[in-house]
């Protein structure tokens, strides 16, 4: 199914993976059938190792050398890594928070956990701080956490309850 | 009994619009219904296609169904009532028009889609006449694919039949869809050319004007121009097509549908090559040189000059120094009547397979099919002798990739670059061309051992017997035995080879041992009409290499550029530089025709003539010639029959084309003069043998000149490719630059370590502009490290 010639475009480009990322890759890739298929199955782990790697977030050369190191076409990869938005395709800050909006969070106030924190931060939805310290992503779906709304993710912890001031505390404990 | 009862179990019986129909379990309602000729609307459901089901167009009601079913995506059931045109199918069919329109701009009148436009054409019928969309449409950046596609993404829909034909057919994974939900656009993400050899067709599938011919763009009107039929001439195939043409000018080539030939695909070389007619540099009228200096001259001065020149020669020198070279894209008429004028006056060399360098075989660059291009999709065993076939034959590289995607066949090849193929390989054996025969031997020994067919008596035996084969000859073969419809297919760089004659007798005794089908596909158009016409050396006469290295006294050159075309440019210069006279009849003005020719004739090449073409597979069509040729120049079969007229030669006085046609496809010949075979080469020392492809856009004098696929990235600069470990050898590693040498032939050229040329080999194409004073494609070369 894959195209050795454009897969050749980015030949090479899976040096650029730690061995660390390589490890979490292949724990990956054993979990799925073998064939190009099951390796395209993997892309999404994959670039979730590869975005930690890369300090939050896949540049073109990383997500190149996901497609080498799984030997697909590089298309396949840029097509997951655009889609989920988990994958962020920019740079973005050393903290990547999200804020659930969805209705119980909404129900139970997350606006004025949003509006307290855009306040707080001076930074919008979508953005990062100045000092590049924290990322506030674009406002998530439904993360499950509905139990404990309002609630948000800080680093991929689970924050619930929230209220301005446990907000200001999580926050401060940032580097 | 059980058959009955087999087919019982096979078939459901459906109902559309009251209309009773058999359908084979598992066939989508879509199919069903096309096979009946009812019409279902649809955008992103594609016959060749995977079933993507997300335009839903084709939504339609189905009885007991609680809510409209998409016609793509449902599987037919016994006793289903399906609807077409109830007022639930029209529904949900305007209303899903209505959110197709929604971003849909109504860009009509400037779109060149406009009146071949699915969408336009289904809005007539389904869309609104007011849209009740007032907030803003969204606006999609366009993306920057090539040359040959120009986009428009603002106006995609979004049915993903480009970036499944991509994934699918072409194997390429080009495009996709990038983004979610609103924001989803279909591209490359990153800006890449579209580089698959099929990638044109992406146009054809695409139902809106967002991916348009590039070339062709803003010049015509769907409704201003005629579909003429004709096929394509660039390689054994012919494609079929039609050229949609306004007034005199072809605007465009599309592909015309034949299962048997091209499905409904068309390469790029076939679609954007008639760009070239248009070349500046076209003869446009008869040119003599006198007293060494070119005067344009009148048709019949022209001629008289010409016919005056090739009887002179004869007269004085005989027959035998009469040398005629015909271009394999000739009609069959024009081969015929080159051949019948050179042999009227008494000479046997004539011939069309420019580019081969062994002549040893009877059937030398001749097409053999056991069995017929399209079957080659069906069959489950491939192997692959000298070819890079999505070059040489994109359709058919299409076919094989079939075979491989669809019936999980196991592919082989053994050539001296590992070409990077869309399909995997079981086996590779990349070998230099020096070690060709004797890699193809171990596996016929290999072949031997496992079947225990008796080897073949003399020389060939001989040789076989003395082999060894190894692990991968020996898989191979097995893979082949184990095939129940192999294919042994040969091409281009097989034909070509300097030992041709042995890899083909190698594959006729492998093939029968194996009980495989062989496949030769020789890569030039029209070879077959040139076969069948006798444009071919009969007994005692020169083929084309000897005509050149033998040097004649008089040349007759049709449609060839000696610098390009000829397979050794130097010699061929030399040659032409050495006859008294030469007459060439020719489409594009040439420097080597003007310092070596005495005689220019402005020549109309296909498709801007009448005449036959056969194909690889033997399918003969007579067509009319499309678009009208510029100026003063004349279609080949008129100049030859004026010219042998003058000439003298006998046969000559027919008043149409028919005639022509009759007597060119009444014989066939049998076979042509060929060399004595010499001993396979058995290499010594650390000999450099070149490899020289002909790239995919240089192969005729058309191509050369077709601008879009001359931008594209497979038109790159030719450079000199070798393996790392060739470089180390020859002490290459540090230099950018070598001098190649081939006799006294020599060029500079850049150098590039490539890791798929074969150690050994020197990867350096044909029939380019760097090359055109080097000497053949094939044998020994050397390699000098330029500071």
């Amino acid at each position: 199914m894959t195209d050795k010639a454009t897969v050749s475009a980015v030949a090479g480009k899976a040096e650029l993976l730690s061995e660390d990322t390589r490890r979490e890759i292949d724990h990956w890739r054993a979990k799925f059938p073998d064939g190009v298929e099951g390796r395209r199955s993997a892309i999404i782990q994959a670039l979730v190792a590869a975005q930690h790697q890369n300090g939050g977030w896949v540049s073109v050369d990383f997500m190149d050398a996901v497609a080498d190191y799984l030997d697909v076409p590089p298309v396949w990869v840029y097509e997951v890594a655009t889609f989920y938005s988990m994958i962020e395709t920019e740079p973005v800050g050393r903290h990547s928070i999200s804020i659930c909006t969805n209705i119980s969070c909404m129900l139970c106030g997350s606006d004025k956990i949003v509006e307290h924190v855009e306040n707080k931060l001076g930074t919008r939805i979508g953005e990062t701080t100045p000092d590049g310290r924290i990322f506030l992503k674009r406002e998530e779906e439904c993360l499950a956490a509905c139990v404990g709304a309002p609630m948000m993710i800080v680093d991929g912890h689970y924050h619930e309850n929230l209220t301005p001031e446990k907000v200001d505390e999580i926050l401060d404990g940032l580097e | 009994m059980a058959t009955a009862q087999d087919n019982q179990t096979d078939t459901v019986t459906i109902e559309v619009d009251g209309q009773e129909l058999t359908a084979r379990k598992g066939e989508m309602i879509i199919q069903v219904t096309d096979r009946a000729g009812i019409d279902i609307p649809r955008f992103c459901y594609h016959s060749k296609l995977s079933i993507a089901a997300n335009c839903r167009m084709c939504l339609v009601d189905v009885e007991k169904a609680p809510k409209p079913l998409p016609a793509c995506a449902t599987p037919v059931a016994d006793g289903m009532k399906v609807f077409t045109e109830s007022r639930r199918t029209v529904d949900a069919q305007r209303g899903v028009m209505e959110f197709l329109l929604i971003n849909h701009p109504l860009d009509c009148p400037i779109c060149d889609q406009g009146g071949e436009c699915e969408l336009q054409d289904l809005a007539m019928g389904y869309g609104r006449s007011v849209s009740r969309f007032t907030e803003r449409k969204r606006v999609v950046r366009d993306k920057n694919v090539g040359p040959l596609i120009e986009t428009d993404m603002t106006r995609c829909i979004h049915c993903t039949r480009c970036v499944r034909f991509l994934e699918e057919i072409a194997g390429t994974c080009e495009l996709g869809g990038m983004s979610r939900g609103e924001h989803m656009e279909i591209g490359t993400f990153v800006e890449r050319n579209i580089n698959s050899e099929l990638s044109g067709n992406v146009i054809d599938l695409c139902p809106v004007g967002a991916l348009t011919n590039k070339p062709f763009r803003h010049t015509a009107r769907p409704w201003e121009m005629r579909a003429r039929k004709y096929v394509g001439t660039h390689d054994c195939l012919g494609s079929h097509l039609h050229y949609h043409t306004r007034g005199p000018k072809i605007m465009r080539a599309v592909p015309r549908d034949n299962e048997a030939v091209n499905e409904c695909w068309l390469s790029d070389r076939d679609r954007y090559s008639h760009f070239g007619l248009r070349s500046e540099d076209r003869l446009t009228s008869p040119q003599v040189k006198v007293d060494g200096q070119w005067r344009e001259a009148s048709w019949s001065d022209a001629l008289d000059a010409a016919a005056r020149a090739l009887k002179g020669a004869v007269e004085t020198h005989g027959g035998s120094e009469l040398g005629v070279l015909v271009s394999p894209r000739a009609t069959t008429e024009e081969h015929y009547l080159a051949a019948a004028m050179a042999r009227s006056l008494g000479s046997e060399n004539v011939d069309h397979r420019l580019r081969l360098l062994d002549f040893t075989h009877p059937q030398a660059g001749r097409a053999h099919l056991d069995v017929p291009t399209a079957k080659i999709a069906e069959s489950d065993a491939i192997l692959l002798v000298g070819s890079n076939i999505r070059h040489e034959q994109p359709i058919l590289g299409h076919r094989v990739r079939t075979a491989w995607r669809q019936g999980g066949a196991k592919i082989a090849d053994i050539n001296s670059v590992a070409w990077d193929f869309h399909f995997d390989l079981a086996e590779r054996m990349i070998v230099p061309p020096q070690a060709m025969v004797d890699t193809f031997a171990r596996v016929a020994k290999a072949a031997a051992d496992l079947t225990g067919a008796a080897l073949p008596e003399g020389k060939l035996g001989e040789y076989i017997a003395a082999r060894q084969p190894e692990h991968e000859a020996k898989q191979v073969a097995g893979m082949l035995k184990d095939a129940a419809s192999g294919v042994l297919l040969l091409g281009d760089q097989a034909l070509n080879h300097p030992e041709a004659g042995w890899l083909r007798r190698l594959a006729e005794w492998l093939a029968e041992a194996l009980e495989v089908a062989l496949v030769v596909l020789p890569g030039p158009a029209n070879s077959a009409g040139a076969w069948t016409a006798g444009s071919v050396p009969g007994r005692g006469g020169l083929n084309a290499r000897s005509m050149i290295s033998k040097g004649r006294q008089a040349y007759l050159l049709w449609d060839i550029e000696p610098d390009f075309d000829l397979a050794d440019p130097a010699a061929a210069r030399r040659a032409l530089e050495g006859a008294a006279s030469v007459v060439a009849a020719t489409t594009f003005d040439n420097a080597v025709l003007r310092e070596t020719a005495d005689v220019l004739l402005p020549l109309s090449p296909a498709p801007e003539v009448d005449g036959t073409w056969i194909n690889a597979d033997g399918h003969r069509d007579t067509l009319q010639a499309v678009g009208r040729a510029p100026e003063q120049s004349r279609a080949g079969w008129k100049i030859l029959r004026k010219l042998g007229e003058l000439a003298g030669a006998e046969g000559f006085d027919f008043a149409t084309l028919d005639a022509v046609t009759r007597q060119a496809l009444e014989n066939d010949s049998a076979e042509a003069a060929h060399d004595e075979a010499a001993a396979p080469f058995v290499a010594e020392g650390d000999t450099l043998w070149r490899t020289g492809e002909v790239p995919i856009y240089s192969g005729d004098n058309i191509l050369r000149r077709a601008p879009a696929l001359q931008q594209t990235t497979h038109a790159a600069a030719t450079v000199c490719a070798v393996h790392p470990t060739t470089a180390r050898r020859h002490g290459l590693e540090d230099a950018e630059r070598v001098r190649v040498r081939q006799g006294e032939a020599s060029a500079e050229l850049d150098l590039v370590l490539d890791e798929r040329v074969a150690p050994g080999a020197v990867g350096l194409p044909v029939a380019t502009c760097p090359v055109s004073t080097l000497g053949a494609g094939g044998g020994e070369i050397s390699l000098e490290a330029l500071s």
